[in-house]
Formats: C-alpha cells, structure tokens, sequence
C-alpha cells in the first residue's frame, strides 16, 4: 500500500536503471545513511564500537569481496583470510617506509598490492572449477601466511614477530593506532564500506558484473558470445582480492591495533567470511552486509542474552552453548532459506508490496 | 511462410566456406570431409538423423570445436583453429539446442551479455557508472530495447530467466544472440519441443531476422516442414558425410535423404 512502484513512471532508460528506482527505497536508505552517519556516533559507546560496529563494517568490505568472486563470479575461494594479510601487511610496510604518505592512499595501494597477489593464485581457476579451485585458494591461505611468519623483514624484524599500527592522521585526527578514538576509526570503516559497496554494485549491474555472471551461469555460452574465460576470472579474483585487501589493512590499522598472522587464520577469518557470504545470499552486496551483520552481532547476543533473562552460566559452558546455539542457527536458516537475507529482504518487500492483499 | 524472397531480400556472395571439415573424438569421426557454403543473406538448413555430426559442423563453425582436418573461411578469413571467444568479434552468433541462457540473471541483462563486445569502459568507469560508462550502458541498452521490441518480450524485461517458460527462455536466447549484430547466426534446433503456435512464432522471427537485417542464417531443425519452407538451400548429413546438398526440391527428390532421413516420400 505504501511501498510500491505504481505512478512512479520511468521515461528514461536511466532512471528505469537508477540504484534505487522506488522513491520509498531512496527515503530508507538516507534514513540508514542518516542512522550510520549521525545517530550511531552520537549514541554507541566505546565497546559497542570497538567489540560489535567495527568489525561488522570491516568484515562486511571482506564479505562484499568475497561475494564478487563467489556469488558473482562463482568462483569458491577459502584464501580471504590471506588475501587480507597481504593487504594488512603491505599496509604496514608502506606506512612505516613513507610515514608521510597519506593512510588513505595507503590502504588504497594495499588494496592493489593484494589485487596483484589475488590474480596471481587466481590463475588456477581457468583450469579448475568448484571444490578443487577452493583448494587451490586454501593453498594460497597457508603459503601466504607462512610468508608473512617467516620473511622477517615483513614485521620491519619485531621480535614478537607482530605488525603494530603507527599513529596516523587524517585531516588532523588520529584514525589508526592505539589511541586513535574509536569514533574517528568508526567513520573510516563506514566511508570505505559506504563507498566500494555502490563500486561493487556498479560494477555488479555494469558489463563487469553481467560477464561474470556469464561465467558463473554458463560459461561456454559466454565464450560465444565473446567474453574471454581467463581475463573475466581474473579480473573478478583481482577486484575481489582489492576489497579483501582494503578490509585487511583496517583490520589491523582501525580495529585490532596489532596482531601476528593467526588473526588472519582460516578459522579466524576466511572461513566465516565465506559463512556470511553464504549467509547473506551469493550474487548481492546487500546479502554481504546482513551476512556480516548476522555473523558478527549473533555471537555478541548470545553472550548477552542469558545474562539479560537471568541466567548466569560458567564462561566456558556458555561460550560452548554459545557455538553450538550460532551453528545449529546457521543450519536451520540454510535449510530454511538456501538462498539467503537477500532473498528473504526481496520475499519481505514483495510481502509489503502487495499488502494487505495476500496476491 | 513461403520459399520465394521477399521483396528487397537479396543473396550476395559466399560469406562462409567450409572446405573438406573432418573432426574426429578419439577414433569417433563425427564428420568426415564435409564442404558445404553459405551465400550472404541466404537462409541455410542442415538437417540429418540424430548423431549425423550437425550440431559438431556448428561448433566447427563458431570454433568451439577445433576441426581435425579443413578449413572454414568466414568473411574471406580462413581460420583452421580458433579460440571459441574470438568468433563472436567476427560477427557469429549463436543459440542452442539445450537452451544456453544465464538463469541467474533477468530477460534484459541476459540480452546485455550479447552487447559486451561493443562495451569497452574499464572497470574503473564502471565502478562509478557516471560519464563514459553511464553513455555506453545507455546506448547499449537501446539497441537491446529495440530487440526486445522486435521479438515482443517487452513484457518479461525484468524477469529472472529460470522462471521463464520454455517458449519464451528459446525466444530470449535468440534476443541474445541478435543483440550482437551479427552477420551470421547459428540456430540449433530453434523450433525443438515447441508447440505449432510457438513454432509458426518462431518462423516469422526467423525470417524477419533474415529480412530486416539481412542475416545470414544456418539453421539445424528436425521439422521438415519448416526447414522446406523457410530454407533456400538445405545440406543433408549422415553419419558425418555430406549426403545431399541443395534447395528444398531437390533434396526432397533425392533417394538417398530418403532412405537416410525423410523415410517416406514427403508430399
């Protein structure tokens, strides 16, 4: 009744393939803009910055990457987590070579740095396909990270063997590091976020996005029709490795401050990347960021829940009930809902569409 | 439908030759040594027993499959062994047997794959989507509009393919393959598993294809009334040999197509 399309007439072709072509949908999401920018700042305090918004911003950057190789292109990769590394660690390097050079830029070089290394082990995937091109990037995850353990010179020969981010500003305000307030890290994240989530759905709905898909679907008739196998997948290993890369230098510069390779593990990272990815509906950047949302924010309720009803547990014991309440969920949801949020947010506004009819 | 060329239809020279093609899997030779052309404009069926290597002779042609033995001259370029992607820049086009289309994506984005050779922004332009690359995506989809207009699927613009009825995902993988521009087209099977409605449908397509845009047309079809009635010239294959080759009437006569393929004497 209130959310649909009716008098909205479209009298150009770019209009009809406006973001947003429903004028509800452009008042939600300046009303999310609105909430991220303004209300979140103003209102959340230091732990639900650095334990609950952060991360979500950051991991959805990594999920909305992984999502172009994976849903978009349909590529499986388990190398996120190493794909992040190589963004964090060339972060590191760059920024104590250059102090002076702008963080920005930085993250951004990064983010080619790991484009670079991304289409290196991307190369496999003209040959393989499904759980074996998932191998091939598992191979990546570990010779990578063994990488960054061994060759001193990547942690500048700390003993500790750990990066640490130095103190950088931006426009005057300390964004990374230690002492950089969470606010300051928590804008950073969301501009990133904010920003390569319209890239990606650009390229998404663009020439890039439908030859991956191509790919994805049937990938002779593509080569038919003239898009070439090996360029499209690379070009969709290096983009998707560009955004893991940018995720995993805020990873450590806005978020963990400091940390070694383990943060970068499989169990750590590459893998509930690709949970929230699949979580979240493969092929939609929307998907990536409930994914990442549901992923990250449900272990958090879970710790909270039973203390707020009156149930106090051991630490251990409820972190264990804790795990196997958040899988036997994921479970349930994808049996439910094989193909994800981003579906059940399209059946929701079909439902709202057509309201209060039922068809 | 009738054989005689409309007005304004004209054949024009030969656009594509395939001299002595033999393509053999392991000891399976699934042609063997066929030549056949195609003039510029014409409408040209192959038609044969199942197996008889039709399907292999188009995927020789648009360098799927790589020929053991020939050559195939397109546009007066001889190519021997190709990469199956550069036959689209060279103007072929093709639909499926098994229909061949994106399931994930809609109707028109389906057709929008057709348009990627003429789409040349980078990644970059396309990751704004302003300027260069709103212009290309624009101009490109009016010529897609202007297709879909053509075969009168306006209405399933949006609609995911997979959810589409048979009839309808064979007309929008026709769509795709018209959104290129070809000079050629491929057809294989176009009329298969179709009712008579969808298939007198699919006719007129076909021959207003032909007709507007002067596209040569190599069609492989089981239903011999429509192969007769829409072609000029038909090649008949078995068992990967050239067996019969010339216009309707005349294959139609010829006992061996008979004995190999028509079974009774069509009237």
């Amino acid at each position: 009744m209130f959310y649909r399309e009716a008098g909205q007439f479209k009298s150009t072709y770019q209009t009809d393939q406006a973001i947003f072509p429903i004028v509800q949908d452009r008042w939600f999401m300046a009303l999310v803009f609105i909430v991220a920018f303004v209300v979140i700042p103003l209102v959340a305090d230091e732990y639900w910055h650095q334990a609950i918004i952060i991360p979500f911003l950051i991991l959805a950057l990594a999920a909305i990457g992984l999502n172009i190789l994976t849903g978009y292109a349909g590529l499986v990769s388990l190398g996120t987590g190493a794909f992040m590394a190589v963004g964090a660690y060339s972060t590191y390097k760059m920024s104590t070579a250059f102090p002076d050079l702008n963080i920005i830029i930085i993250f951004l070089l990064s983010g080619v740095f790991a484009a670079m290394v991304g289409m290196v082990f991307g190369a496999p995937s003209l040959r393989i396909k499904g759980f074996y091109l998932a191998v091939a990037t598992l191979a990546a995850q570990f010779f990578i990270l063994w990488v960054f353990n061994k060759v001193e010179w990547f942690f500048n020969y700390s003993p500790s063997g750990t990066i640490t981010a130095p103190p950088r500003e931006l426009f005057g305000v300390l964004v990374t590091g230690p002492e950089a307030s969470p606010v300051a890290r928590y804008y950073v994240c969301l501009v990133f976020l904010v920003v390569f989530a319209f890239a990606a759905k650009n390229m998404a709905r663009g020439r890039l996005g439908r030859s991956w898909m191509a790919i994805r679907d049937m990938d002779i008739a593509a080569e038919i029709i003239g898009i070439r196998p090996l360029q499209t997948k690379l070009s969709a290993f290096g983009i998707s490795s560009f955004y893991c890369g940018v995720a995993g230098a805020l990873y450590i510069f806005c978020w963990l401050g400091s940390a070694e390779t383990e943060a970068f593990d499989i169990l750590n990272v590459s893998f509930p990347v690709l949970f929230m990815v699949i979580i979240g509906g493969l092929g939609s950047v929307l998907g990536a960021i409930l994914g990442a949302a549901f992923i990250t924010l449900m272990p958090i309720f879970l710790t909270n829940a039973p203390p707020m009803i009156g149930i106090h547990l051991a630490a251990d014991l409820q972190k264990h009930i804790e795990e196997i309440i958040l899988g036997l969920m994921i479970i349930t949801f994808l049996i439910v809902e094989p193909a994800g949020f981003n579906r059940l947010w399209q059946i929701a506004k079909e439902k709202i569409r057509k309201w209060p009819f039922p068809y | 439908m009738s054989a005689e060329p409309t007005v304004g239809r004209k054949i024009g020279d030969v656009i594509l030759d395939v001299a002595n093609v033999s393509l053999s899997f392991g000891g399976v030779r699934a042609l063997n040594g066929v030549s056949f052309d195609v003039n510029e404009g014409e409408v040209r069926a192959i038609i044969g027993p199942n197996g008889a290597g039709k399907s292999s002779m188009l995927n020789c042609i648009n360098g799927f499959y790589k020929p053991t033995e020939g050559m195939i001259t397109f546009k007066g370029e001889s190519h021997h062994q190709m990469e199956t992607y550069e036959s689209a820049s060279q103007g072929i086009a093709r639909t499926f047997q098994n229909i061949a289309l994106f399931k994930g994506m809609t109707t028109l984005d389906n057709i929008m794959t057709g348009r990627n050779l003429q789409m040349k922004k980078n990644f970059l332009w396309q990751a704004l989507y302003f300027g260069p690359a709103l212009k290309e995506e624009l101009e490109n989809r009016e010529v897609v509009e202007k297709v879909i207009d053509f075969l009168e699927i306006e209405s399933i613009r949006k609609t995911v393919v997979g959810r589409l009825p048979y009839g309808l995902q064979k007309r929008v993988e026709l769509a795709r393959a018209l959104a290129a521009e070809p000079d050629m087209l491929l057809l294989d099977e176009p009329m298969a598993g179709m009712n008579h409605e969808e298939k007198e449908d699919m006719c007129r397509y076909i021959l207003d294809v032909n007709d507007e845009f002067g596209t040569t047309i190599v069609l492989i079809e089981h239903d011999m009334s429509v192969v007769m009635d829409i072609s000029d010239r038909v090649v008949v294959l078995d068992y990967g040999e050239k067996i019969a080759d010339g216009t309707p009437d005349e294959v139609r006569a010829n006992q061996r197509v008979v004995d190999a393929y028509l079974g009774v004497q069509h009237d």
